[in-house]
């Protein structure tokens, strides 16, 4: 997990490496000044010259300056690092998003992916920056400190190896108490935040029940546990500063007394009130490190949750990749499915698709119709590769899909997809996707044969009007028909419709569709459809059912032969008859 | 500290003494007790040198214990009452900052509860959301970190600096100047900082707003190959996050090491200070009136340590309070949201009818009566509760000057149904939207039971509507949970026989666990049918008078949508109900089909009526149009 994460430091690996050489060099300068005041402090109390208190004036002033360098010089590479990193992990995962399969974008969710680039990534780049900034300084002081305390204080110095394991013990006690409670807290918390949004979002069905009261009572019971759990946690992790303080007190107390004792016994021998000075200095030094590293050390293992879910989605592979000698040219519209298994997952136990077996014409029109869970979907996601079938094989333009270039081959075997969704950006902005080089008129054109054009030249701003996230601004046919047109612009040799006029009204639906069979003959079409009279033209019609070709047929032949086509072919007719009638 | 904030700190102080009128203060005078305590050691360090310079070449150990070793006892009994009070600030904190996020919470949410649905139309769900996550977070750590230590840093500056000036006026100035200067260089880089981190915290929402949509249209992106175009716009935005978040941590970072050294600086002047003025026999000025020497210098400088530590701890807290203080805000504005107003008198009762008329009972009688005091006499009329609803003239803007609806008059009579007919906007979900006052209409009058429906509790007025929207939200719980919904106090027969009504006992037998089935994240596991299903069934076992019904517009496959069509069918018998359509048939076997245009009636009448007019309804239902 860790390596995994490390690949993504890159061009920042010299501001990596950099930031704790510099935090060494301020730590040793901080240690060093206190010794050399210690120095100063005798020779004054021994009645030096102004010259020598100069002398060492300028001296401590050159060290606390190139402290101040190297602090302020790593504080920089430290940004530099823990940013570039947290870019790098962003730009990472968005690319691997980006390569992955339909199968791998199924596995996770949205908001979750979201999640891990924003506050995932934010988690790491803290724990990052405390690592090579405070997990190098904090022992570095406190072995620096340690040293600094032997060599001044002599046998004084013991206390510290007392002092330093209790209160290194008691601090690793706390964190070990508290990092169960705060991960099980941590949890009822999110329920708790997921109950707030299921409120925001669901207040019209609150409001309409008169349930205001109950919903209150509901969150003020569950707000009450996570406060108990939360309490419990944060009572355990407010000892650590009494303790630090307890630890800080008993040196001083020690050093106050011993000293004195020792520097009187020994005339000043073994030790001086200079030193007396720096050893109370150092003492803190230690015992505040101690502190940052327990510090450090929770902010890691907190962080350490989010690295998981990077982790996961970085070493997500593709289930998908390019052939080794791919084909760019798609010969024509003819698909050809031979023996064809599939399931979405490798451990699924039922099969979605069953021996399909089928032979498409190039320039045909087909109609494919079932109900929901019949794997109409699943069957034309095989045909541009979005999934690899699980035995079997598809032919398109005469060669099996996987020998050709991915791209080369989705350009030529255009989707359009059942959920399908407009970006934010203008109507051109949103038809270039199809073609990043249509002019105007071939859009206009793509738009005329979707019957979008109508509704577009009638916005005052036409093809320039702004489409909201998710085209929340237009209706659900005005959106289904430029998708439409989005996909007619990649002049493809194969379209697919799947469910993409649900929305659109009958007249415009069959308007479209005559549209595609003249400007379009020689695509090969297939539509998916709930309605029959969305299929009823075409050549062909097959009907699904439970993963597997119940029919194939005209209209007309399946009316007669599939009990199902007809019983869909009924039920839909029993409310459109009459409007039969009526025209 | 600008105007606004000062009094949200103050409003702040006095919610959280509010709720902790004792622990609060108690709070308070312990840490400031703690760290006063802990600025004294300077003093004990001062005699206890003092005393050593005058006998240390004595080597006599016994002549100078008594009087060290009393100081050192002294010094031991204040340590342990800080160590005390330490403690119980420490413990007191963390109750204090979790119960008063606790009340915080609470009071958010049950404000919220009480605002009317135009808030949450016209505010971003995400926004709303926030308050909870981010700003509570940021609260939290103001007040159990920053504002303690901000008190501490305060406490233990004032107190250091009276000893200081209590021995020696001359290095204290030393100190001063170096504190002005720290002063100034927080001011400059902090800014810096603050305002790099603002810029960070837009530049993420940018590119949050950015990934959301892609990974929402990921699959068209790989339909349409666009994976490289994509990349190079993420590109743009991570690397403009980049500089700004460089930048504000760099800010930030150097800050530390700065402050820190220039209190390595402070404490080198201190003791050439020292030196200097102890080796040119300066007459010292000082409250203490001692002379300069070796026993003044030294802990003078470990009090220098102390006060520039204190200074950059305060730095250090200034991006969490100015982060706190704009959360606070936010949290404080959500609370001031005025509620949903409610000045209805009429209520509904249970009621018994009898050869008097209706009369009032205290049991459930099955039988509803609206409670109508008049104010002129005093006088209570009760009316039955039937479900007549009708519309006068109404008129409504969302926004003022706006009007999406003008001088709709309609009625449905006890158990009649109302259809709804008109494309996007025409005002179809405005007037359901009125009938149970989510909004509250500019002219006209809408009557219930011929009472107005202003003088209705809107409580009560709600529970004689029920309501199926569009968009099914379930809750987190069981089935069960989720259908008891509709009535808290239904038994679990009820709730079966409710599903049955709406022909969802079908598919929740045959889930995992039957009813007792936990439903998550708006029953993710549930097919879009099904849920429909679920809400039908909640509006069934609520068996209210009148109905609203917003069918779903999202296709679902015959077979499932026969299904729903029946449970709706089901639950409209024997109710008024006011349906917006998507459905022919829905629309056909309605009494009265209105249809709606840009927020006026353009036609009514029955089915056969209507198509006889050959207008706007005939062109619809011969497919001339879009029915959404």
């Amino acid at each position: 997990m860790i390596r995994q994460l490390a690949k993504s430091i890159r061009e920042y690996k010299a501001a990596s490496i950099a930031t704790p050489i510099l935090v060494a060099g301020e730590v040793v300068m901080e240690c060093i000044i206190p010794f050399v005041i210690a120095i100063l402090i005798n020779e004054i109390k021994a009645g030096c010259s102004i010259d020598v208190i100069l002398k060492y004036g300028i001296i401590l002033v050159v060290m606390a300056a190139l402290s101040l360098l190297f602090g302020a010089w790593a504080g920089s590479t430290c940004a530099t690092a823990s940013c570039g990193l947290a870019k790098n992990l962003r730009k990472d995962i968005f690319y691997s998003i980006q390569s992955y399969s339909f199968e791998n974008i199924d596995k996770f969710m949205t908001s979750s992916l979201v999640t891990r680039m924003t506050t995932d990534v934010t988690n790491v780049q803290t724990a990052y920056m405390m690592l090579i900034r405070m997990a190098i300084r904090a022992p570095l002081m406190l072995v620096f400190a340690f040293i600094m305390a032997f060599v001044m204080g002599g046998k004084m110095a013991w206390i510290f190896l007392v002092v330093v394991p209790i209160l290194a013990a008691g601090l690793a006690a706390v964190i070990y108490k508290v990092r169960p409670l705060f991960k099980k807290v941590f949890k009822k918390y999110d329920a708790l935040n997921q109950s707030v949004q299921e409120n925001i979002k669901g207040m019209r069905v609150v409001k309409s029940f008169v349930r205001e009261d109950y919903e209150q009572k509901k969150f003020n019971h569950a707000a009450e546990d996570v406060c108990a759990d939360f309490t419990k946690a944060e009572r355990i992790l407010a000892l650590n500063n009494p303790l630090l303080q307890f630890c800080i007190y008993a040196v001083m107390v020690f050093v106050l007394s011993f000293g004195s004792y020792t520097i009187v016994t020994s005339r000043g021998m073994d030790l001086d009130v200079g030193q007396l000075s720096s050893l109370l200095t150092y003492s803190f030094m230690m015992l505040s490190s101690l502190m940052m590293l327990s510090m450090v050390f929770a902010l890691i293992t907190l962080a350490g949750e989010s690295a998981k879910r990077i982790a996961e989605v970085l070493s997500e592979k593709s289930t998908l990749s390019n052939p080794e000698n791919p084909v760019r040219e798609v010969e024509d519209g003819s698909i050809s499915f031979e023996h064809v298994n599939f399931k979405y997952s490798k451990n699924a136990k039922r099969m979605v698709l069953q021996d399909i077996n089928l032979d498409i014409r190039s320039g045909e029109t087909i109609g494919i119709i079932g109900g929901t869970g019949s794997s109409k979907s699943s069957l034309i996601q095989l045909i541009s590769r979005l999934y690899d079938v699980t035995d079997g094989s598809i032919k398109v333009g005469g060669r099996d899909v996987r020998e050709y270039d991915l791209e080369s081959l989705r350009n030529q075997v255009a989707v359009v997809l059942q959920k399908n969704i407009l970006f934010s950006g203008t109507i051109k902005e949103n038809l270039r996707w199809g073609n990043k080089e249509a002019t105007d008129e071939e859009m206009i054109q793509a738009c005329k044969m979707s019957c979008a054009d109508e509704f577009v030249s009638q916005f005052p701003d036409g093809y320039d009007t702004y489409i909201e996230q998710g085209g929340a601004n237009v209706s659900g046919g005005q959106k289904q028909r430029l998708c439409i047109a989005r996909a007619l612009l990649k002049k493809p040799k194969i379209l697919i419709l799947d469910d993409s006029t649900s929305a659109v009204d009958t007249k415009t639906d069959a308007k479209i569709r005559k549209a595609m069979a003249e400007y379009i003959p020689s695509t090969t079409k297939i539509i998916i459809a709930q309605r029959t009279s969305s299929v009823e033209n075409a050549d062909r019609i097959i009907v699904m059912d439970g993963g597997k070709i119940a029919n194939v047929g005209t209209h007309a032949e399946l009316l007669k032969s599939s009990s199902i086509y007809r019983e869909i072919y009924i039920s839909q007719n029993k409310e459109s008859k009459e409007s039969e009638n009526i025209e | 500290m600008n105007k606004q904030q000062s009094t949200t700190i103050r409003r702040l102080f006095k919610t959280i003494l509010g709720f902790y009128p004792v622990m609060l203060p108690v709070t308070i005078f312990c840490i400031i007790f703690n760290a006063a305590v802990s600025s004294l050691p300077s003093i004990f360090m001062q005699n206890i040198i003092a005393t050593l310079e005058t006998s240390w070449q004595s080597g006599d150990w016994n002549a100078v214990s008594g009087k060290i070793l009393n100081l050192v006892l002294i010094l031991t009994i204040f340590y342990l009452l800080s160590l005390i009070a330490g403690f119980i600030f420490n413990q007191l904190m963390a109750i204090i900052t979790q119960g008063t996020l606790k009340k915080m919470r609470e009071e958010m949410f049950n404000g919220m509860q009480r605002l009317p649905i135009k808030y949450f139309d016209t505010n971003n769900h995400g926004d709303i959301m926030s308050y909870y996550t981010n700003d509570i977070d940021t609260l939290r750590q103001m007040v159990s970190q920053s504002f303690p230590q901000l008190l501490v840093s305060g406490i233990t500056v004032f107190t250091v600096f009276c000893i200081m000036i209590y021995y020696c006026a001359w290095l204290t100035l030393v100190v001063v100047l170096g504190v002005i200067c720290m002063t100034a260089i927080i001011k400059k880089v902090g800014g810096g900082s603050a305002k790099f981190f603002f810029r960070q915290q837009n530049a993420l929402g940018k590119l949050e707003g950015f990934v959301e949509e892609m990974m929402n249209g990921q699959k068209v992106i790989k339909v349409f190959c666009h994976e490289e175009e994509s990349k190079v716009d993420f590109d743009k935005l991570n690397d403009a996050l980049f500089e700004e978040s460089e930048k504000a941590n760099r800010y930030a970072n150097i800050l530390a090491p700065i402050l820190n050294n220039i209190g390595n600086v402070l404490y080198v002047l201190v003791a050439i200070t020292g030196g200097v003025l102890l080796l040119a026999q300066v007459p010292n000025i000082s409250l203490s009136g001692l002379p300069i020497g070796i026993s003044i210098v030294v802990p003078f400088l470990n009090m220098t340590k102390q006060f520039a530590g204190n200074i950059g701890q305060v730095s250090h807290q200034i991006n969490a309070v100015v982060m706190g203080m704009a959360g606070t805000q936010r949290i404080f504005n959500l609370m001031d949201q005025q509620p949903e107003q409610d000045n209805g008198y009429v209520t509904l009762v249970n009621a018994i009818e009898g050869p008097n008329g209706i009369q009032e009972s205290e049991k459930r009688t099955g039988v509803w009566a609206w409670k109508h005091p008049h104010q002129a006499d005093g006088s209570v009329t009760y009316t039955k509760l039937t479900g007549d609803v009708r519309l006068f003239d109404v008129d409504f803007s969302y926004e003022e000057g706006k009007t999406v609806l003008h001088n709709v008059s309609l009625y449905a009579k006890p158990g009649q149904k109302v259809a709804f007919v008109g494309s996007t906007g025409a005002g179809k979900t405005t007037i359901t939207n009125l009938l149970n006052r989510f909004y509250d209409i500019a002219d006209g009058k809408i009557r219930y039971d011929n009472i107005n429906i202003n003088k209705i509790r809107k409580s009560d007025l709600r529970r004689a509507l029920g309501v199926v929207l569009q968009d099914t939200n379930l809750f987190t719980g069981t089935v069960m949970d989720n259908i008891r919904y509709g009535k808290l106090e239904a038994t679990d027969e009820e709730c079966i026989a409710a599903a049955k009504l709406a022909g969802a006992d079908d598919f929740i037998t045959r889930l995992p666990n039957g009813y007792e089935t936990m439903l998550t994240e708006n029953g993710a596991n549930l097919s879009q049918g099904q849920r429909q299903l679920l809400s039908i069934a909640r509006a069934a076992v609520a068996d209210p008078p009148v109905m609203i019904l917003d069918e779903a517009t999202s296709s679902i496959d015959t077979r499932t949508e026969a299904i729903v069509q029946r449970g709706m069918d089901a639950l409209m018998e024997g109710r008024t109900v006011f349906v917006i359509a998507h459905r022919l048939s829905t629309v056909k076997n309605s009494d009265v089909i209105i249809v709606l245009d840009h927020g006026r009636i353009i036609e009514r009448g029955n089915h056969e009526e209507l198509l006889a007019q050959k207008g706007q309804y005939y062109q619809l239902y011969t497919g001339a149009f879009e029915l959404e």
